[in-house]
């Protein structure tokens, strides 16, 4: 077996030394019954050339999103990842590594989790940002209960713009933890009344931006009215390019800012492993979940990099700490770093640029088709279309026609008539002028 | 790691020899940070100017500077390989630490997470056109139900604590269901053995659960009589890692169960040690109701420097019906994925939704690789190797080192502690500080918190024989110098030849500074 370095001889030698005659002797304190006589039933060792058939087959029954017109998002988005940031992260010195726990010989790690802080805290206007946690839904439900903590009231308010299997996320860890959600009604245009909804008894209001529909709209008023009620605002964004053309959270008065950290430095890979980004104010850092790397000097004076704070953690808190993540996504947060280097601000500002071009312009050629009519009018690279019929019908048939065009609302929130022809669909810089078109054109073809 | 005891901040050491001009030792580099060596007005990406110019942002224009800085593409490979140069990993030497599982990473497990089929399609594209995927993940279902036997999986959970919250959600919505029917109390205590991982008892805490902690025998495992003697109609469950985290397999555990479920209580198993199991015992044998499995352990999906993990769950039939969404099933067209509540598919009454979309698809990819290429031989093969390791080091290092339970077989990791390093003036900290400058990273310390200035050793399947023979031979000389005070230096001042020496942690955490910002303007007047 290439992966098993010791020999039946090494073994014999090494059971001598120990002083045992059979390796089941040192199962010794199993159940005599319950150690198993025969192997699992399972297929036995392949070398690499039939793993990969056998994987390959597998692959090759899925439909790549770089192989075809793609305008999928709803909370992951296929952007172009420069080739040296899988380069990078491929590193043995960064892939293999386990946890910074000894700083003195993982500096590499701390510092690029410093880096990864900062730029966090930039990107989303806020003071202080953690080392990631697992994804944005994560995330968000960690801000809830932190927000919980902070205001020691149980009830949060979200809107109707927030992601709906984010909201599921936040209601069973609810439900399981007694405090009480008020979900509003899916706000595809973006034009809720959410203020109206704040009382003395909200720990949080927490909307999404740009909204799980695409749409964008001015956040202070709502930080003014949470903060007027003793209510914090959480802000979770799943699309973080677009805080590079779009006021940040911070600006606007957000209290926790979570985001999926995908969209930078990380492929799609089917829903994870993805990067949660977790940002807020100063004063509340001693409330933050998750790991925090911080600036130190060693013992002969020199700058170095830590884990620290970890008195809220588990290994130190146990039942008392703010929460139980221990591994988070460490690897997801480095490719975002990296990315993030090489677009730099001026980059980021011109992707962004490029991405609300792309969703424009698809957004006037669809908007033209008959019976077809955009939603939202504020946004960023997403937006909602209302089609004349059922919508989970229509990405079917464009899925025939070798076009995947999207998300129906209805895949997320099945059962509710008035989102049942709503389709979310994205373009980012992915996209031709030449796959808008197709686009546009099946779809005229299927309606 | 559990740092009560340890001490945090740096002594006095003095100044290494080698000053350069540069700061540079050699290939050690000095490396700035991003914000010190970047521009804001620089990029390693080039993308050519929107061809459009369109503003529908409803006059959210961001106008302020965001203070990103940029590097081209040379300089940002330098800059991370440079950082890169400064951490351990396993691809360079032994990693010791236990309850880490740190085996080999195989590059196909990659190679093959990375295929466009795999890495390049979106959770929420069409399921007819990821039908592969589908399929990937309850092969891997598959694999992990046979090798623990227990009748269901669920593998959304992103890490191993999330997936102990996975566990414990479907053990406090079986109470719930159960408290309908049969007017039970409220049960709202989990017992947690003390040498139990943190995870355990914060999951608990935070499903809101009262933590009752359980002793230990002085031979290091957990006695039915003590969970018994816990045990009431308050209790919904039991947290207990099988084998525990002294590096022991519970030799009670069939009991234990069996008192748990007298009880009507839970029995769930952390199973951060499956290594040291797999092919060998089954947790469906043994009355395991849920476990969580770390793939980025028992299966070698790399580390990353904290992440991602990965921590799908089995579970007993008791528990099945409860697993969170989503969950796949079979119908004539093919794979279906549940995403949604309210389809109700063949009994199943999920418990919620722990995460958007259907977890770590790229660790599936890579655990399945590795499952697919030791086979049902080599996974047992590799945990008899790794349970052999850490006895050949128990072996070779006995005479010198205290173990806290007496000498007698562990499983793939093995605990020591630092009575033997009594009235020498070296803790453990400095010992594993000591191992550094031998070129090796520390075993795991001062964890469980049971044992007195722990050492926790799992070397895993990954280490050759000579391997091993030269890392004992180094802890050995380590332990002889310590024990007759022969060279202090070689411990109060270790390491010494690490890209840093000891840093000071109690400064980090009184004057935190978590971000790097931009120094503060000069006064011109001087």
């Amino acid at each position: 077996m290439r992966y098993l370095p010791l020999s039946d001889a090494d073994r014999a030698d090494m059971r001598a030394k120990i002083g045992i005659g059979s390796i089941d002797d040192l199962f010794d304190a199993v159940p005599r019954d319950k150690l198993l006589k025969s192997l699992p039933n399972l297929p036995r060792a392949k070398g690499e050339l039939e793993v990969e058939r056998e994987l390959g087959l597998l692959a090759g029954k899925n439909t790549p999103a770089g192989s075809v017109p793609f305008f999928v998002g709803a909370g992951a988005y296929r952007h172009h990842v420069p080739a040296t940031v899988d380069h990078l992260i491929q590193r043995s010195e960064f892939l293999t590594s386990y946890t910074p726990y000894q700083p003195e010989i993982t500096q590499g790690t701390l510092q690029v989790l410093y880096e990864f802080q900062t730029q966090v805290a930039c990107l989303t206007g806020m003071d202080v940002a953690n080392a990631s946690m697992y994804d944005g839904s994560t995330a968000t439900a960690e801000a809830v209960l932190m927000a919980h903590r902070v205001t020691k009231r149980k009830k949060a308010l979200l809107s109707g713009g927030l992601h709906p299997q984010y909201a599921d996320v936040i209601a069973t860890l609810a439900h399981f933890g007694s405090s009480q959600v008020v979900a509003l009604a899916p706000d595809p245009s973006g034009v809720e009344d959410i203020i109206a909804r704040i009382d003395s008894d909200t720990s949080c209001v927490v909307v999404q931006y740009p909204s799980f529909y695409g749409s964008i709209r001015d956040l202070k008023p709502i930080a003014d009215a949470a903060h007027a009620k003793g209510a914090l605002l959480i802000v979770a964004v799943t699309e973080v390019v677009a805080l590079g053309l779009i006021k940040s959270p911070g600006e606007m008065g957000a209290d926790i800012v979570t985001a999926e950290g995908q969209s930078i430095g990380n492929g799609l890979t089917f829903g994870g492993p993805y990067v949660g980004l977790f940002a807020t104010r100063d004063k509340l850092v001693r409330q933050m979940p998750g790991r925090l790397a911080g600036e130190t000097v060693d013992a002969e004076g020199r700058r170095g990099f830590v884990l620290t704070l970890s008195t809220r953690e588990q290994h130190i808190r146990r039942e008392k700490a703010t929460s139980n993540i221990c591994t988070n996504s460490g690897l997801c947060a480095l490719a975002f770093t990296i990315h993030m280097t090489l677009l730099g601000e001026a980059g980021l500002r011109r992707l962004a640029a490029i991405n609300h071009a792309n969703a424009c312009h698809l957004a006037d050629l669809l908007g033209k088709i008959s019976g077809v009519e955009v939603v939202t009018s504020a946004y960023f690279n997403e937006f909602t279309v209302r089609l004349p019929g059922d919508a989970a019908k229509v990405i079917d048939k464009l899925a025939d026609k070798g076009i995947l065009g999207g998300v129906p609302v209805s895949r997320l929130l099945p059962g509710k008539p008035e989102v049942a022809n709503l389709i979310v669909v994205a373009s980012t810089e992915i996209n031709t002028d030449s796959d808008r078109a197709a686009y546009a054109a099946a779809l005229k073809a299927v309606l | 790691m559990n740092t009560q005891g340890r001490p945090t901040a740096p002594g006095s050491a003095t100044k290494s020899d080698a000053q350069t001009f540069t700061g540079h030792r050699g290939l050690d580099h000095e490396e700035p940070l991003l914000f010190e060596s970047g521009r804001a007005d620089t990029t390693g990406v080039d993308l050519a100017e929107p061809k459009r110019q369109h503003t529908r942002l409803g006059g959210l224009e961001r106008q302020a500077p965001i203070g990103l800085p940029g590097l081209t593409e040379p300089e940002t490979m330098r800059h991370y390989v440079r950082l890169s140069r400064k951490n351990y990993a396993i691809d360079s030497g032994l990693y010791p630490l236990g309850s880490c599982t740190m085996k080999h990473n195989p590059r196909l497990n990659e190679k093959m997470a990375r295929l466009p089929g795999f890495g390049d399609i979106h959770p929420l594209q069409p399921q007819k056109t990821v039908q592969g995927a589908i399929g990937l993940m309850e092969a891997l279902a598959g694999y992990l139900m046979e090798l623990t036997g227990m009748p269901a999986v669920t593998l959304s959970p992103k890490a191993g604590a999330h997936g102990e919250l996975a566990g414990m959600l479907c053990i406090k919505a079986a109470h719930e269901a159960r408290h309908v029917t049969d007017g039970g109390s409220k049960r709202n205590v989990v017992l947690v053995p003390d040498s139990a991982h943190g995870t355990n008892p914060a999951t608990a805490a935070f499903m809101g659960y009262a933590v009752k902690s359980i002793a230990a025998r002085d031979d290091g495992t957990v006695s039915a009589d003590a969970v018994k003697a816990a045990l009431g109609p308050d209790v919904a469950a039991i947290m207990l890692t099988n084998p525990n985290t002294c590096g022991l397999f519970e030799p009670e555990v069939v009991e234990i169960a069996r008192v748990v479920h007298e009880a009507g209580a839970y029995f769930y198993c952390d199973g951060a040690n499956f290594n040291a199991i797999v092919g060998k015992v089954r947790p469906g044998d043994l009355g395991i109701d849920a476990m969580h499995i770390n793939l980025h352990k028992t299966f070698s999906t790399p580390h990353g420097g904290g992440g991602p993990g990965s921590g799908p769950v089995v579970l007993s039939a008791a528990l099945a019906p409860f697993a969170p969404l989503p969950y796949a099933h079979h119908t004539k067209d093919g794979y279906r994925l549940v995403e949604h509540a309210s389809e109700r598919v063949d009994g199943h009454t999920p418990f919620g939704r722990l995460t958007a979309f259907h977890g770590q698809m790229g660790m599936f990819v890579r655990a399945l690789a590795y499952m697919l290429s030791h086979g049902s031989d080599g996974m047992r093969q590799a945990s008899e190797d790794a349970v052999l390791n850490a006895n050949y080091v128990r072996a070779g290092l006995r005479h010198l080192m205290s173990q806290p339970f007496g000498d007698k077989p562990c499983m793939h990791e093995v605990l020591f502690d630092d009575a033997w390093l009594k009235d020498t003036g070296v803790t453990t900290l400095d010992f594993a500080k000591a191992m550094i400058d031998e070129g090796y990273h520390p075993m795991t310390m001062y964890f469980p918190l049971v044992v007195h200035g722990a050492m926790l050793i799992e070397p895993t399947e990954s280490e050759s024989k000579h391997s091993l023979d030269l890392f004992i031979a180094t802890l050995a000389d380590l332990a002889r110098d310590a024990k007759t005070g022969n060279d202090k230096r070689r411990f109060k001042e270790a390491p010494r030849l690490a890209p840093r020496r000891r840093l000071d942690e109690t400064k980090a955490a009184r004057e935190p500074k978590l971000r790097w910002r931009p120094p503060a303007p000069k006064i011109a007047a001087e």
